[in-house]
């Protein structure tokens, strides 16, 4: 193994003390008698997965994408798609939503990533919008209001219907996501990714052309994020466009910074606290907003990095890596 | 001597300015072609065409035969054309070893594995550790970049360009900002690397440049001035009066 | 049939105004100050409130608009002290998420302040009725007077931009930022400037669409969006690329909607081009946008390298 392996032996440490603590939540709700918490944490794993995915390509790829949540819409419409066309098997309904993600980031990902700066953000959230756009205009998909599912999917025969079932296997593809990303970020192609982050004109300057692995991370990205997609569909087993809305791309950048950019174990832990204080601000107050918008321009105002320098103060952000 | 590098009437306007004036210029193989010139004669410009990064408004650029005047950066790098920036260029957020490994990567094997730790390939550090040894970083591999002092980050900036294992070499200023120590050290690795590559050096350190070069070119507001060895570039007087006038 | 295409047409060049009048601003803070300010479309719908607040209070269309011009002006000066002028030197991420946590913040004060109910500004009595136009077709004179007020407003700005010694530097900040600074010219100063014409501009628009759309929370947001594709397709920085993105995606838009389907009909049966006209119709704009960038990275009129 890598001669680095030591320094970045804690931070893997930390996140599979993250993920048997949450699979410990279960246990705890049933202890006390609040089925209800299960629900909550299953929605925090669902958007540790989508924030996972976005840390791909913002902070390993410096890609600042305001319409990931597009990818999760895909995700959960192929849940939709998928039932009405026979297809129940989570697995072929999550292979559906890579179909849908990797066709749509590859086409949008090849224009957008012919620009820059603020170009790629106003572009992300355009395109993003118009499939927004696209399922209010699907009729026969509930338009606006989006379509309640029949039921759960089944994974390889087995019934989601329990909600502790659907628990442990978004828990397990919340883990096979962070290691798959975990490789992919210490392999030769994540190094190339960090590489064009650092310094573009130095990586091209080595023999490297950024943009097909620039589109490349941009499509996986979407690929994963629609794995929340269809576990977010089986959650709440209703699938409407307001899951590819722009607040909440901009929500899903929020979650990822929160716990530090660049850092898997930080993208899952940030997503984690964050689903979990939005439950709690929520039920605190219906303006909730209010002042979490405020938390949001004072944090990025009054800390000198912003966000990112915050969550670095603070050690859960670290170098990246 | 053959000719590997052959630049014919290379023009580029920044606005009004003509700061490459029609260029034309040949470099043998094997030759260390030094390029001097006052400040902002064109020196970086010009190497910027020749690398790719700038595309000149006319002319014509030829390595080896070859018309490589609209191939991109990457396309030359990989016939064996790499430079240094003057301006250090490097992986901040990455140790020594990586931003030499990133480049040694570059020419061998495909780059889309997405499973294999890439810090466990021992072909490619060994490799990337030859090319910091050549430059006597070697003892620095696991420090991040940002960490380095910079004439350490200018000993880098060459390691990575001779990771890309090139026949001609294009350094901008490589001695610049370095101790005498290090800028010592650099140049008795110029000396040696003479021996292996064609160079294109650009250089303010004269005694450096005297001691190293074949032959000087002189740029002055983008246009050649003087051609020549070391001896018969010291003497032309309309050098001596533009330039090196300067000092004498 | 003819018609009803002049109708749309009127319509889609009034969107496309209120359109440019919002995209003004922000394409010249994108371009100079290289800032991406998600919350400009707050300024559309606070100029819309305040109309409908001083509208309401005075029980006077032009009262109303003489108070809320200046009451966004100001609102506008003080977003940009308090917030955005210490966000100009931010890395774009951190520019996203403060102007994020403004859009949420100022939406729902908003929410608050007025509830969420869409509020109504009565028509002045000067600009209600319709004219004649060709034949049996009438048009709404308060629409007319949308056009017009801002294609004024268009030919000002253009007059501002080349002909005085502001706009010169303005154009010269747009496409060569370090060389205006090199100039010595007080840049924060600039940066004031266009950003308080840019709040005025969009506060403007705000306010006079207000009697013939509902005010409503989200408003600005739907907006924002498609100001972005504007500024997109203009290209950054650009006034003349805005104003005709913006004519084009307001014609485009609301022409497609109605004879999308219409048209489609030609080449399918009836049932099937009015399912993929409604589906179409919503992302024509998205289209369009997709295929200048195809053509042209740097939209219409952007610079080359602006990239
Ligand atoms: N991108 C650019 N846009 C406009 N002008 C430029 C640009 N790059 C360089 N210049 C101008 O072109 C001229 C030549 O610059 P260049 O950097 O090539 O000079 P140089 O010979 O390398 O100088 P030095 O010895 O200081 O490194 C200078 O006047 C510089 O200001
Ligand atoms: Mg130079």
């Amino acid at each position: 193994m890598s001669r680095f392996a030591p320094q970045i032996a804690p931070r893997l440490k930390a996140a599979l003390a993250i993920l048997v603590l949450m699979a410990l939540v279960p246990v705890a709700a049933h202890a006390i008698g609040d089925p209800f918490l299960s629900v909550i944490a299953n929605r925090m794993l669902v958007f540790a997965i989508a924030a996972l995915s976005l840390d791909l390509i913002l902070g390993y790829g410096a890609m600042v994408s305001f319409g990931h949540a597009a990818y999760l819409g895909f995700g959960a419409y192929a849940v939709a798609l998928g039932a009405r066309w026979g297809v129940t098997d989570l697995l072929a309904q999550i292979l559906l939503g890579m179909v849908f993600s990797a066709a749509f980031a590859l086409v949008t990902g090849a224009i957008s990533l012919r620009t820059r700066g603020v170009y790629f953000i106003m572009i992300t959230l355009a395109f993003a919008q118009m499939a927004y756009f696209f399922f209010v205009s699907q009729g026969s998909l509930g338009g606006d209001d989006g379509v309640a599912l029949q039921g759960r999917s089944t994974l390889l025969g087995l019934s989601l219907d329990g909600d502790v079932t659907l628990y442990y296997v978004t828990l397990g593809a919340l883990a096979l996501v962070y290691a798959g990303l975990y490789r992919l970020t210490g392999s030769r192609f994540g190094r190339v990714l960090k590489g064009t982050r650092e310094n573009s004109l130095r990586m091209q300057a080595m023999g490297y052309r950024p943009f097909p692995y620039q589109l490349v991370a941009y499509v996986i990205a979407g690929c994963l994020c629609s794995v929340a997609g269809v576990l977010l569909a089986n959650l709440t087993e209703y699938v409407s466009p307001a899951y590819m809305g722009w607040h909440r791309s901009g929500e899903m950048i929020v979650m990822l910074v929160f716990g530090g950019i660049g850092t898997l174990t930080g993208a899952m832990a940030g997503a984690l606290v964050a689903v979990g204080l939005e439950e709690v601000l929520a039920a605190f107050s219906e303006h909730w907003r209010l002042g979490f918008g405020l938390a949001l321009v004072l944090v990025v105002l009054f800390s000198p990095e912003g966000l990112t320098g915050l969550a670095k103060r603070l050690g859960i952000g670290g170098k990246h890596g | 001597m053959a000719e590997l590098l052959e630049i014919r009437d290379l023009r580029k306007n920044f606005g009004a300015l003509a700061v490459t004036d029609g260029v034309s210029l040949s470099v043998g193989e094997g030759e260390l072609h030094a390029i001097i010139g006052p400040n902002g004669a064109g020196k970086t410009t010009l190497i910027a065409q020749l690398s790719g990064q700038l595309a000149p408004d006319g002319g014509q650029v030829l390595y080896g035969g070859e018309d490589i005047t609209h191939l991109d950066m990457a396309a030359r790098v990989r016939r064996g054309l790499a430079r240094s920036f003057q301006i250090t260029a490097l992986l901040p957020g990455m140790t020594v070893l990586e931003n030499v490994a990133l480049a040694v990567q570059a020419r061998s094997g495909s780059s889309f594995r997405f499973w294999r730790d890439a810090g466990g390939e021992e072909i490619t550090n060994a490799q990337a550790r030859a090319a910091l040894e050549e430059v006597g970083l070697a003892d620095r591999a696991a420090v991040l970049a940002s960490a380095l002092s910079h004439g350490e980050q200018r000993q880098l900036e060459l390691a990575v360009a001779l990771a890309t294992k090139p026949r001609l070499l294009l350094l901008d200023e490589p001695l610049a900002g370095t101790g005498g120590q290090e800028a010592e050290r650099l140049i008795a690795l110029m000396q040696r690397l003479k021996s292996r590559l064609t160079i294109v050096l650009i250089e303010h350190d004269m005694d450096a440049v005297f001691q190293l070069a074949d032959r000087i070119s002189v740029l002055v507001y983008g246009a050649i001035a003087a051609t020549g060895t070391p001896e018969a570039v010291r003497a032309d007087p309309a050098v001596r009066a533009a330039y090196l006038g300067e000092d004498a | 049939m003819f018609n009803l295409f002049l109708l749309q047409l009127l319509n889609g060049a009034q969107f496309g105004i209120l359109l440019f009048l919002v995209a003004a601003g922000l394409t010249l803070v994108f371009g100079i100050m290289d800032f991406i300010n998600l919350a400009h479309g707050v300024l559309y719908m606070v100029g819309a409130y305040l109309m409908a607040t001083f509208a309401g209070m005075t029980g006077n269309y032009w009262l109303g608009l003489m108070l809320a011009l200046p009451a966004t002006l100001i609102f506008g000066l003080v977003l940009e002290f308090l917030v955005f002028r210490r966000l100009y030197d931010r890395s774009h991420l951190d520019q996203v998420l403060a102007t994020f946590g403004l859009i949420l913040m100022l939406s729902e004060g908003v929410r608050i302040l007025w509830g969420s109910a869409p509020l109504n500004v009565e028509m002045p009595e000067l600009l209600s009725g319709s004219v004649p136009l060709a034949g049996p077709l009438k048009y709404p004179v308060y629409r007319i007077a949308v056009i017009a007020a801002g294609l004024a407003s268009a030919v000002g700005l253009w007059a501002l931009i080349n002909h005085t010694r502001a706009g010169m530097l303005l154009r010269a900040g747009a496409s060569n930022r370090p060389m205006v600074a090199a100039l010595g010219v007080d840049i924060s100063r600039l940066f004031m400037l266009v950003f308080a014409g840019g709040a005025m501009l969009a506060g403007f628009a705000g306010a006079i669409v207000a009697p013939i759309l509902s005010v409503d929370p989200g408003m600005g947001e739907s907006i924002l969006i498609l100001t972005f594709v504007v500024i997109v397709i203009g290209g950054v920085g650009s006034i003349r690329g805005a104003f005709l993105a913006a004519i084009l995606v307001g014609v485009v838009d609301t022409v497609g909607r109605t004879f999308g389907p219409i048209w489609l009909r030609m080449v399918m049966d009836p049932s099937a081009a009015a399912q993929t006209g409604r589906m179409l119709a919503p992302m024509l704009v998205y289209l369009l946008m997709a295929a200048v960038l195809f053509y042209s990275p740097t939209g219409l009129f952007g610079r080359r390298g602006a990239k």
